[in-house]
């Protein structure tokens, strides 16, 4: 579904990614994992068209979107749900669910965003429950699983996920995590970052680990749980409790 | 039936997606953590985020077996010791062996390798897998073993043992359905059936699956023949893994390379220049997936060429032709690797200077043997019967520790020599 050649890009003078491959396969959940400052971010930013690439390809469905403007490359069905959330907070969730679906802003696909929003709804009852409520007001979770909503307004094939555990209560990011899983059980492709590697290694078939701005291992998530390099940088085990 | 259909059958487009990912991984890691690479890309100017696509590779430096001895033991290792988990060496007679780590994932991709090659051969979990190789340092036996258990086939961990009638009583008894072991000592098995006057259809064998020395096609009829099995060819090295690099299917035409796990290259062995598919050459082989002991570019010494287009048997995966040589003068004399280099300098030792001489290969019971023809000239202290006799056994001593086998010195007219008219020390009449 996805796949990346040798994508470079950075900031100013500041080069962040350098020279990234990867891919997709519809359906699977893949996780980035990484250090603080590895360039997780920038290269979501740079698939979500927020970043402009300095190099290399982004194929998907076989076709470059690259340099392409963030609302097309929503438009052909591939969103991210931002670090930090990024909800509108003095608009309502509601409001919040409806930008969510600003390219589809046709009077033929009006009936579908309101039959999207129903299943949102359903998908996430809290955000039911609040529909009214401006979106500064919710928690950190229900902030999660608003930005979560909004991406999928769009209707998209590729969900592109950054630290959506950052900041939650254990508990909650559990639930996250639960439903990035049931996201997948309906049919959508994820690609989720994430800091927290034990939880992401946990719902993901493969995984690749990020260091400046490189890769330097790809694996299914079992093999990345084994590797041992990964279990003392990202796992927290320390020497004496590997293997134990 | 093949094991991993996912990978196995991939289009070319998502193999060269994956290879060039796991290779910048790969590069990636070794430029950190291994020096001897750091300083090699380092020395050519070469930046890892300069490879970008699979021809991209041909910047990169050759690996070679010298770079392997001078690092021993552990020196090529690119993770920390306490990560592997196990270690083998290949037989060393040159010197020092080279010794291989492997890691949890190591284990378990060369499990799911072996798995496959023997899937393609036709082994599945019902057979009884009986498995003549050595459990040693040599890498052969082990990998068999984790790859028949992988597949949940009946694993009978035979070893390799003089005791012929044993090997066979074990085959007879417990049903082998799969004899896994080098295509020499199959011949031996082969022989020795037909010598105690059992009929094959007294075993009820299917499948034999055969590695570690290249071997003929008359060889493979030979065996199918007496054992009524079919054989096929697998191809491996311990340096890049051991059994489980490529392996034939029932196509019996051309090893399916893992090019998942493994990128292979064939150059010109004398310019270093890539040959054409179809061509033959030494091949290369850079690991993709390996943690312990990832090669780049490492240079065989094995002569074989790629094969043009697809396989009926589904695989994708590049096919390779079965070994016909080596690149230097390596001999593969029961499974050791002997070079003349070894047999040069016991003669140097001896007596100064590396006087001509032609080694024949041959074979006697189903073993091999190995016979240096030494001229000697007239005069001097070795006209005298005595003396010869002396000289001969000295050579015997001196040659047979420095290759690390009984050989046979036979003293010849230097006229005689001149009869071998190859270009080659070596003459293999097995």
């Amino acid at each position: 579904m996805l796949k990346i050649r040798n994508l470079e890009s950075g900031y100013g003078s500041l080069k962040v990614i350098r020279g990234i491959s990867l891919h997709i396969n519809p359906g699977e959940i893949v996780t980035i994992i990484g250090a603080n400052g590895s360039g997780k971010t920038t290269l979501l930013e740079t698939v979500a068209g927020l970043v402009r690439p300095r190099g290399g390809e982004v194929l998907f469905d076989k076709k470059d979107m690259a340099g392409l403007a963030p609302e097309k490359i929503v438009a052909r069905g591939c969103s991210l749900v931002p670090e930090g959330r990024q909800v509108f907070a003095t608009l309502t969730v509601r409001d919040n669910l409806l930008m969510g679906a600003y390219t589809r802003a046709s009077r033929k696909a009006a009936e579908e965003v309101r039959e999207d929003l129903d299943n949102i709804y359903s998908l996430f009852p809290i955000l039911n429950e609040r529909k009214r409520q401006l979106a500064g007001t919710l928690s950190g979770g229900e902030q999660q699983m608003l930005a979560i909503g909004r991406s999928l307004m769009a209707r998209p094939r590729l969900v592109m996920l950054d630290e959506p555990s950052m900041g939650l209560a254990p508990l909650i990011v559990k639930n996250i995590f639960g439903i990035i899983a049931r996201l997948r059980a309906a049919g959508n492709t994820i690609l989720l970052v994430e800091q927290n590697a034990k939880a992401s290694l946990a719902i993901a078939d493969r995984g690749y680990v990020m260091e400046t701005g490189q890769i330097v291992l790809e694996g299914t998530a079992r093999e990345l749980l084994d590797n041992h390099d990964v279990q003392r940088a990202y796992l927290g085990k320390e020497y004496k409790s590997i293997g134990e | 039936m093949i094991y991993n259909g996912e990978y196995e059958t991939m289009s070319r487009d998502d193999i060269e997606q994956l290879q060039i990912e796991r290779l910048q991984g790969t590069l990636n890691r070794v430029y950190r953590n291994v020096s001897f690479y750091k300083q090699a890309f380092e020395e050519r100017g070469v930046s890892v985020e300069k490879i970008k696509s699979l021809s991209d590779l041909r910047e990169l430096p050759f690996t070679t077996k010298e770079d392997l001895i001078r690092s021993y033991p552990y020196g090529m290792f690119a993770v920390p010791l306490r990560d592997i988990v196990r270690i083998h060496s290949s037989s060393g007679t040159t010197g020092k062996p080279i010794v291989v780590g492997y890691t949890q994932n190591d284990i378990r991709h060369w499990s799911e390798l072996v798995a496959r090659l023997l899937t393609a051969g036709g082994v599945t979990n019902q057979d009884f897998v009986q498995i003549a190789l050595n459990y040693s340092l040599f890498t052969g036996g082990l990998a068999y073993h984790y790859g028949a258990e992988k597949i949940g086939s009946s694993v009978i961990p035979a070893s390799v043992t003089g005791d012929i009638e044993k090997q066979i009583m074990i085959m007879r008894d417990y049903r082998t359905t799969a004899l896994v072991s080098t295509p020499s000592y199959a011949l031996t098995i082969a022989n020795a059936v037909a010598e105690l006057n059992l009929h094959p259809e007294e075993l009820h064998l299917k499948y034999g699956l055969f590695s570690a020395e290249p071997w003929s096609e008359a060889v493979r009829s030979k065996i199918e023949e007496k054992l009524r099995i079919v054989a096929t060819d697998n191809y491996g090295l311990s340096e890049i893994m051991g059994p489980g690099v490529s392996g034939e299917c029932q196509e019996k035409n051309g090893l399916h390379v893992n090019e998942d796990h493994f990128i292979v290259e064939v150059i010109d062995p004398k310019t270093l220049a890539p040959r054409k598919t179809g061509e033959e050459g030494e091949l290369v082989f850079t690991t993709i997936t390996k943690e312990g002991f990832p090669l780049i570019r490492y240079r065989t010494g094995d002569i074989a060429s790629l094969m043009e287009g697809t396989c009926p048997c589904g695989r994708t995966f590049v096919r390779m032709s079965r070994v016909t040589g080596r690149s230097d003068d390596m001999m593969l004399v029961n499974g050791v690797q002997v070079y003349p280099s070894q047999i040069e300098e016991a003669l140097m030792k001896l007596g100064g200077n590396v006087p001509p001489y032609q080694v024949v290969l041959g074979r006697e019971n189903e073993t091999d043997t190995i016979e240096i023809m030494l001229p000697i000239s007239g005069g001097g202290v070795l006209d005298e019967m005595k003396n010869l006799l002396q000289y001969r056994d000295r050579v015997r001593t001196a040659v047979g520790a420095s290759v690390g086998m009984p050989v046979k010195i036979t003293l010849v007219e230097p006229e005689t020599l001149k009869r071998f008219e190859s270009k080659s020390k070596v003459t293999d009449r097995r």
